[in-house]
């Protein structure tokens, strides 16, 4: 173990969808053409002022009693004053001493295998940046603030987290509620769901907390984990090495793999902080609340402890099943459908059906197969009229559009043979075209039965049910 | 009163709409004789910034034709100036600064968009402090404007160039925004009427701001019946400013008629302290006498904390003005530096070089007050202290009507008098500036002459009063005849 | 209280604001002036007092999440005194 422990916080940015800005009537949509979503407002022009988007406030409502946090009864927006080209007023409105959603927290199971608890520190709305575009324009940069004014809510968790696989699986967590939750798409290359590391190392056993350096603008789960430990790494060297570490902003290049400092920003910041005097404080009512937390989905781990403990799927199928919501819907609709026990469908749903969803790079919503589709497909499986093997090439079948589960075992012929006489005459004529193997068996190699299996097997084009084809080779071979 | 004899350019808007109704001249006639008026005039004054004629004459036609087809607005016709710190759509709004010499807004303020609606035509935009930053019009980028009763004086700020306007006849009425005393002092000191209505009775949106929680539109006129006539249009919710105030215009002119028996007027000793002007004083007296003599009642109240109310205003304004103004950069819209070496210098010199010194000044302190290490001590100290200034308000109207006293310590002061002190320019703000911080509907009346120029009678009442507010300096006109002086020259 | 130079410069870089070198002597008293005036709110007695941030006391409206602002680019853009395809452009932004 080493002698050094890891303390890192996180601060996520979930992109609220939401139709509209959180200050104006400017349309959201992703990757218009540049400044076309940027209305007055979010310009800054002079003159125009903001007026809060009623949306932006159910959400972080409903994502604050997703964590149990507190809903402030007051919350107050303030600026955040700093001057960079893609802030288009020169402060960004954000909340600062009174945030909407505050001390809420969750699970996560952690890398050394034990379920830990992860403060939340608070939530608060603000709004987003424009673009800077660096290429393309000689000694220019591009500003779009298409972008500007799209709500964000700002996730901070305490300092709870202890390594790099840890803040992963709270950023995972906290992702999956998001989604859940319909407050945030989470679609990560678009930068809808990002975050801020901050990571601090200390030696085992200390109280205070070592000098913290804080990495930008991570955009996935692999780069938030390499990040973290280069970051680790470095500031481990810089102590064993005698030196101290700077609190700083670092910005993580992925392609090199390492942290960097950003030195535009080193400048110390003084966003001088006061309450925007052009917006008023927000109240909101219990009863609000209470509405608000009539309309919250079932969460992602009471949905996996039901699926676990009403429908026995197995833990680690549960987990997964879980992660994403529709998925879940998809898989309890297939179950509710299907008479096949739900165990069987989760494997189908997790197996042949997610593994056709990667190879075609498709999310559950676009699946090309229904989930009652699949329900009926384990069912014909269940019910013995295809063997699981069969059932792989009917399901390819469905995938590429070619019907339903029973009209492509019409078609195709695949049906079981279960008709005994039929299958005792290519029983016989299997044994007569091998009578070497025949003798060999009778003489006590038993093992040759799987052949003889496979021979009837073959024969059948795999529709015979080869439980029953055991029974009779048996029968006929000993007989 | 008989339309009859008087000019026209002296004629009220009350008069003139009685005119345009009767048919005695048409909206265009009006229009075209103001236009040459200031195109004549104006030379001396620099009130007006811009003129548009063309603009002006096609809406008075229209009205016209509206009147013809009797769908004309409250307004229909009548001819108004807009300080230069309203956005109109297509018209150039400069704010008075270099920073926006150059910016044609591609909409209109709530303010103006309302009173086109009713039927206003508006002949042009007035002259202004930068950034409505001054109180004595002499920051503007564009040059002094010149009080009308005497040439070498200021006629207050930051509406100097809509009080100038209006005390020269050029305009009955004219928009001005207040935030520390914008309005009323630059209608103090030229003999004209001006209010600030209650904080969030007028949208704010498309008025360029300068300290959000204290800026407030009004108007200047010369009488308290025109004021309440255009007031009553401006006036009322506007989803586009969430500070604006979502409750009913009353009926301000039928509020007019509502008689001086048993108003209790509250008069603060402090107010005529050392620092009051002597004939302004007498003046004032004078006036509440009038009031007393009309059925008013004089009570004794006390303001503790008034004296705290400059110094607070002096943190607060900044400190907002402070970030209000950082969205002007060079990128978007306005002056931008030539030939910048890289971001930092393009920041600093469109900056630097796009505002004038009193804004800079202003932007320093309120980032200063604002920074880490003085944030407690100044500006949380000064909204503490801002809440004991309106403590001290609230605790005044539970026992009277309005409060009196003199709008401004001097008559109009001569330009460059007070420039080298920022500090003396201030405490011009000292009677004013206690109802922007607690938000209070104010006004300046006419009230006399000291030394040949005019002496301003202020008035304060509780929130969402400014119905009994100008019934009571309608009251006061109907006694009096001051504000129907004009200069000599301008008559 | 009087701010000193540095404190000055200071300030006016957090503001972005170039207070040229002959005018900073000049910046310096005015702002002191400003400074030492507003000084004596430090006399007044505050404790308990809740901070006063708005006039009325009102609280935030909400508006519909509803899209209302139609693109209007080409006509904003000609307040901007240097754009190309679209975008607004500033000396080149280093990170």
């Amino acid at each position: 173990m080493s002698r050094w422990e890891v303390v890192i916080g996180l601060e996520i940015h979930a992109q609220l969808a939401t139709q509209s800005k959180i200050f104006s009537g400017a349309s959201t949509a992703y990757g218009a053409e540049p400044n076309t979503q940027a209305c007055l407002v979010d310009l800054g022009y002079p003159g125009v002022l903001p007026v809060l988007n009623e949306e932006v406030v159910r959400m972080a409502c409903k994502f604050g009693l997703a964590i149990g946090a507190e809903i402030t009864p007051r919350s107050v927006f303030a600026r955040k004053n700093y001057f960079y080209p893609d802030l288009p007023k020169g402060y960004q409105i954000s909340q600062y001493e009174l945030p909407i959603v505050a001390n809420g927290e969750l699970t996560i199971d952690s890398d050394d295998g034990e379920r830990k608890r992860i403060g939340v520190t608070r939530a608060h709305l603000e709004e987003d940046a424009g673009k800077s575009v660096h290429e393309g324009f000689d000694q220019m940069s591009g500003i779009d603030l298409n972008r500007a004014g799209t709500p964000l809510l700002e996730i901070v968790s305490e300092p709870d987290l202890r390594s790099a696989k840890d803040a992963v699986a709270y950023m995972r967590k906290i992702h999956t509620l998001v989604r859940y939750l319909g407050i945030c798409d989470g679609n990560m290359q678009e930068g809808s769901f990002r975050c801020d590391a901050n990571v601090s190392v200390r030696p085992q056993g200390q109280d205070e907390f070592g000098t913290r350096a804080e990495i930008k603008n991570l955009n996935s789960f692999r780069f938030v984990e390499r990040a973290i430990n280069f970051e680790v790494e470095r500031q481990v060297d810089l102590l064993e090495d005698g030196g101290e570490v700077v609190q700083e902003t670092r910005l993580y290049d992925s392609a090199r793999d390492e942290t960097r400092s950003m030195r535009s920003k080193e400048e110390a910041n003084d966003y001088r902080y006061f309450p925007d005097p052009d917006l008023l404080p927000v109240e909101i009512a219990e009863d609000y609340i209470e509405a608000v937390r009539q309309t919250l989905p079932e969460l992602p781990d009471a949905k996996q402890a039901r699926l676990q403990e009403s429908l026995g799927v197995k833990a680690e199928d549960a987990a997964i099943l879980t992660i994403q919501r529709e998925l879940a819907d998809f898989f309890e609709a297939a179950a509710e459908a299907s008479s096949a026990p739900a165990q069987t469908v989760a494997n189908w749903v997790l197996g042949e059906l997610s593994g056709a969803l990667n190879r075609d790079g498709l999310d559950i919503s676009g699946s090309r197969v229904s989930a009652e589709a699949l329900a009926l497909l384990v069912d014909r499986i269940h019910d013995n009229t295809i063997s699981g093997k069969i059932a792989k090439d009917v399901f390819e079948a469905m995938w590429a559009g070619e019907g339903s589960a029973d009209e492509i075992i019409e078609a195709r012929g695949l049906k079981q043979i279960t008709d005994t006489g039929a299958i005792e005459a290519i029983v016989d004529k299997v044994i007569a075209a091998n009578p070497g193997q025949a003798d060999e068996y009778r003489a006590g190699k038993e093992k040759l039965i799987g052949f003889f299996v496979g021979q009837v097997m073959k024969e059948t084009g795999g529709k015979a049910n080869p439980g029953q084809v055991n029974q009779l080779l048996k029968k006929k071979l000993s007989g | 009163m008989s339309i009859s004899d008087k000019p026209i350019y002296d004629q009220t808007m009350a008069e003139l709409s009685k005119g345009l109704a009767a048919g005695d001249f048409s909206s265009v006639e009006l229009t075209m004789a103001l236009l040459d008026r200031i195109e004549e005039k104006d030379g001396a004054l620099n009130a007006v910034l811009t003129v548009t004629r063309d603009e002006a004459l096609a809406a008075a036609a229209a009205a016209d034709a509206a009147r013809a087809s009797g769908d004309a607005g409250p307004l229909a016709g009548l001819p108004i100036l807009h300080k230069d710190i309203f956005c109109t759509r297509g018209v150039r709004t400069s704010c008075g600064s270099k920073m926006l010499d150059n910016f044609i807004p591609p909409y209109d303020a709530t303010v103006v968009e309302r009173l086109a609606a009713a039927g206003a035509v508006m002949l042009g935009k007035t002259n202004m402090d930068e950034f409505a930053m001054g109180s004595s019009n002499e920051t503007s980028f564009y040059g002094d404007v010149m009080n009308p009763w005497d040439l070498e004086r200021s006629p207050g700020g930051s509406s100097g160039g809509s009080s100038a306007s209006v005390a020269a006849r050029f305009a009955p009425v004219a928009t001005g925004t207040d935030t520390g005393g914008s309005i009323r002092q630059p209608a103090a000191l030229t003999g004209t009427v001006g209010i600030k209505p209650t904080y969030g009775r007028v949208s704010r949106y498309g008025m360029i701001a300068f300290a959000s929680s204290l800026d407030q539109a009004g108007v200047i006129a010369r009488s308290v019946e025109d004021a309440a006539l255009v007031l009553g249009a401006m006036a009322g919710f506007d989803e586009r400013d969430s500070t604006s105030i979502d409750q009913p215009v009353p009926d301000y002119v039928a509020e007019l008629d509502t008689p001086l028996d048993g108003v209790r007027v509250g008069i603060v000793r402090q107010h005529f302290d050392a620092g009051l002007d002597a004939g302004t004083g007498d003046q004032v007296r004078a006036a509440l006498k009038t009031l007393e003599d009309r059925g008013a009642t004089l009570v004794d109240v006390d303001l503790p904390n008034l004296d705290q109310s400059v110094p607070t205003y002096y943190v607060v304004a900044p400190a907002e003005c402070s970030s209000n103004l950082s969205r002007f950069d060079g990128i978007r819209f306005g002056y931008r530096a030539e030939n910048p070496e890289d971001l930092l210098d393009l920041y600093c010199r469109t900056r630097g070089e796009g505002f004038g010194a009193e804004v800079k000044r202003r932007i320093l302190t309120g980032t200063y007050v604002l920074s880490a290490g003085y944030y407690d001590a100044y500006y949380l100290k000064a909204q503490q202290v801002r809440q004991l200034i309106a403590d001290d308000f609230r605790k005044v109207f539970a026992d009277v009507d309005v409060i009196a006293g003199p709008t401004a310590p001097t008559p109009a002061f001569k330009l460059g008098e007070k420039t080298d002190d920022p500090v003396t320019m201030y405490l011009n703000d000292i009677y004013t500036i206690g109802a922007n911080l607690a938000g209070l509907p104010a006004m300046s009346v006419p009230c006399g002459f000291a030394e040949d120029l005019p002496v301003g009678l202020h008035l304060v009442a509780p929130h969402f009063a400014e119905g009994a507010l100008m019934a009571v300096g309608h009251q006061y006109q109907l006694e009096t005849d001051w504000h129907t002086r004009c200069s000599e020259d301008y008559r | 209280m009087s701010l000193d130079k540095d404190q000055v410069q200071h300030i006016a870089m957090l503001a972005r604001l170039k207070v040229a070198d002959e005018d900073i002597a000049e910046a310096c008293d005015k702002l002191s002036r400003i400074v030492d005036f507003v000084d004596q709110l430090s006399q007044a007695d505050t404790s308990g007092v809740v901070p006063m941030a708005h006039p009325l006391d009102q609280t935030q409206r909400l508006r519909p999440d509803a899209v209302t602002e139609a693109n209007d680019r080409d006509n904003v853009q000609q307040n901007a005194a240097h754009v190309a395809d679209g975008m607004y452009l500033v000396p080149k932004v280093i990170e």
